[in-house]
């Protein structure tokens, strides 16, 4: 490791800032919770903030709000019908929080939440969850059909369902995986490009004429993180809208 | 990939046992708390009660707001625009309906003035013909009773013209039996011998 304080890993360390510990557990409000709280903060108060007005003809940053509320609905109305919006304030909820918790990870020093696979595992758990509790007390038993596709031969029928619970079971693990590697991987990448500027500039001149390549690439990358900031949080709502769909209609 | 080469057991044993099974290698000689420099951050286990008691509390009230406060006043929003612009649409349409039956009202007026406008016009030549045809009639009729009265004329002068000739043929007669015969010839006899000679 060249300099301890190019060490890419150094921003996924979680610091206590209020240590808490209850019956053994360590529950300390950590830098974490706190880009947690200002990520609740942040999207929270956004939405609240520029809908405030209520114009008939939106200004900017309502329209910006109004977008994100109708591109939500529109993606679950799209994956899971009608009978799925009642799962709409979920689904804006969990896209809202991983997209601004993305993009305010984006910031220098700021700390990533999604960049904790416990932190989108967390999410992918209540996704899941919600779908497997609500699956059954709307079908019962029926729910298991999510299981067993129709017009599939009998001979067939057991490998298809293992295959079909393997690929059930996997859905939390994908969900939560996709998103903290995009973010962790993105980040530590940003990272090394941009120790790279620090480290080539402590060597002079030659150095700081080398460290161009690395800077214009640390710019390059920051528009791709953006990109990726968005993305995931995108293919985090559809997954979820389309796993809600199977909760809703599990007869395939 | 990015592989932990170590955990950091001491600060929360009871939980993370089994983490240490699956995970594998044990680095010799952690003494140092859960974030050493060793783990790998994300993957220490020591920090995820902490993070999903967190998690829970900010995303838990970050739902209920954007459900109770958030969601139904941008909705609101949305469904009074939706409401407005249909509402706009179809008082459009009614008014275009109005106006629409406005010029249907105008072109009927229109077409019966036109009607009325012919009506007039027509009685009107109509009336001059009749008093023109009367006019004329007055005019052939005083004109026939002048001819009549012309030819009654002419016929009652025609008719004395001829009483005449016969008494101018008696007289010439009874001249021509003097001169001729020398004596003189009766009236009575000279008429019947004119009125003989002119059948």
């Amino acid at each position: 490791m060249a300099a301890d304080k190019v060490d890419p890993i150094h921003q996924f360390h979680i610091n206590k800032l209020i240590p808490i510990d209850i019956g053994g557990y360590d529950l300390s409000f950590t830098n974490s919770a706190l880009f947690m709280v200002a990520t609740v903060i942040v999207a929270a108060g956004f939405l609240f903030l520029t809908t405030s007005s209520r114009s008939l003809v939106p200004g900017r940053l309502q329209s910006v709000s109004e977008m994100a509320y109708e591109f939500v609905g529109n993606m679950l109305r799209d994956a899971a019908g009608t009978q799925g919006m009642k799962f709409f304030p979920l689904v804006f909820s969990l896209f809202m929080f991983v997209l601004v918790a993305n993009l305010l990870g984006l910031f220098p020093y700021f700390f990533t939440v999604t960049s904790h696979i416990i932190v989108t595992f967390g999410l992918a758990v209540l996704v899941i969850a919600t779908v497997v509790v609500y699956g059954f007390m709307k079908h019962g038993f029926g729910f298991l059909k999510l299981f067993v596709p129709h017009g599939v031969p009998v001979f067939l029928l057991p490998l298809v369902v293992l295959i079909e619970v393997i690929s059930f079971v996997s859905r939390p693990v994908s969900l939560s995986v996709r998103l903290f590697a995009n973010m962790l991987a993105g980040h530590i990448t940003l990272k090394v490009f941009s120790g790279f500027v620090v480290s080539l500039s402590a060597l002079g001149a030659v150095g700081v004429a080398g460290s161009i390549l690395p800077l214009a690439m640390a710019v390059a990358l920051t528009a791709l993180e953006l990109l990726v900031a968005f993305l995931q949080a995108y293919v985090f709502a559809v997954l979820t809208c389309m796993y809600l769909n199977d909760a809703l209609h599990p007869g395939h | 990939m990015f592989v932990t080469s170590a955990f950091a057991q001491e600060s929360a044993p009871s939980a993370d046992t089994s983490h240490a099974a699956t995970e594998g290698e044990t680095h010799s000689g952690t003494s140092v708390p859960a974030e050493a420099h060793g783990t790998f951050p994300p993957f220490d286990p020591a920090t995820f009660p902490s993070q999903l008691l967190w998690l829970a509390i900010t995303f838990g009230l970050f739902y209920l707001f954007l459900k109770r406060v958030v969601m139904p006043r941008v909705g609101g929003i949305i469904d009074v625009r939706n409401d407005r612009i249909t509402q706009d649409l179809d008082q459009a349409a009614k008014l275009k309906g109005e106006a629409d039956a406005a010029v249907a009202a105008y072109e009927q007026e229109l077409v019966e003035a036109k009607t009325k406008a012919n009506a007039i016009g027509q009685q009107a030549n109509d009336a001059a013909k009749a008093e023109a045809e009367t006019a004329r009639k007055k005019v052939e009729a005083a004109l026939d009773a002048k001819l009549g009265e012309a030819e009654a004329r002419i016929s009652s002068i025609k008719a004395n013209a001829m009483k005449e000739v016969g008494s101018i043929a008696e007289d010439t007669a009874s001249a021509i039996v003097e001169a001729l015969v020398g004596g003189k010839a009766s009236k009575a006899e000279i008429a019947a011998a004119v009125k003989s000679v002119a059948r």
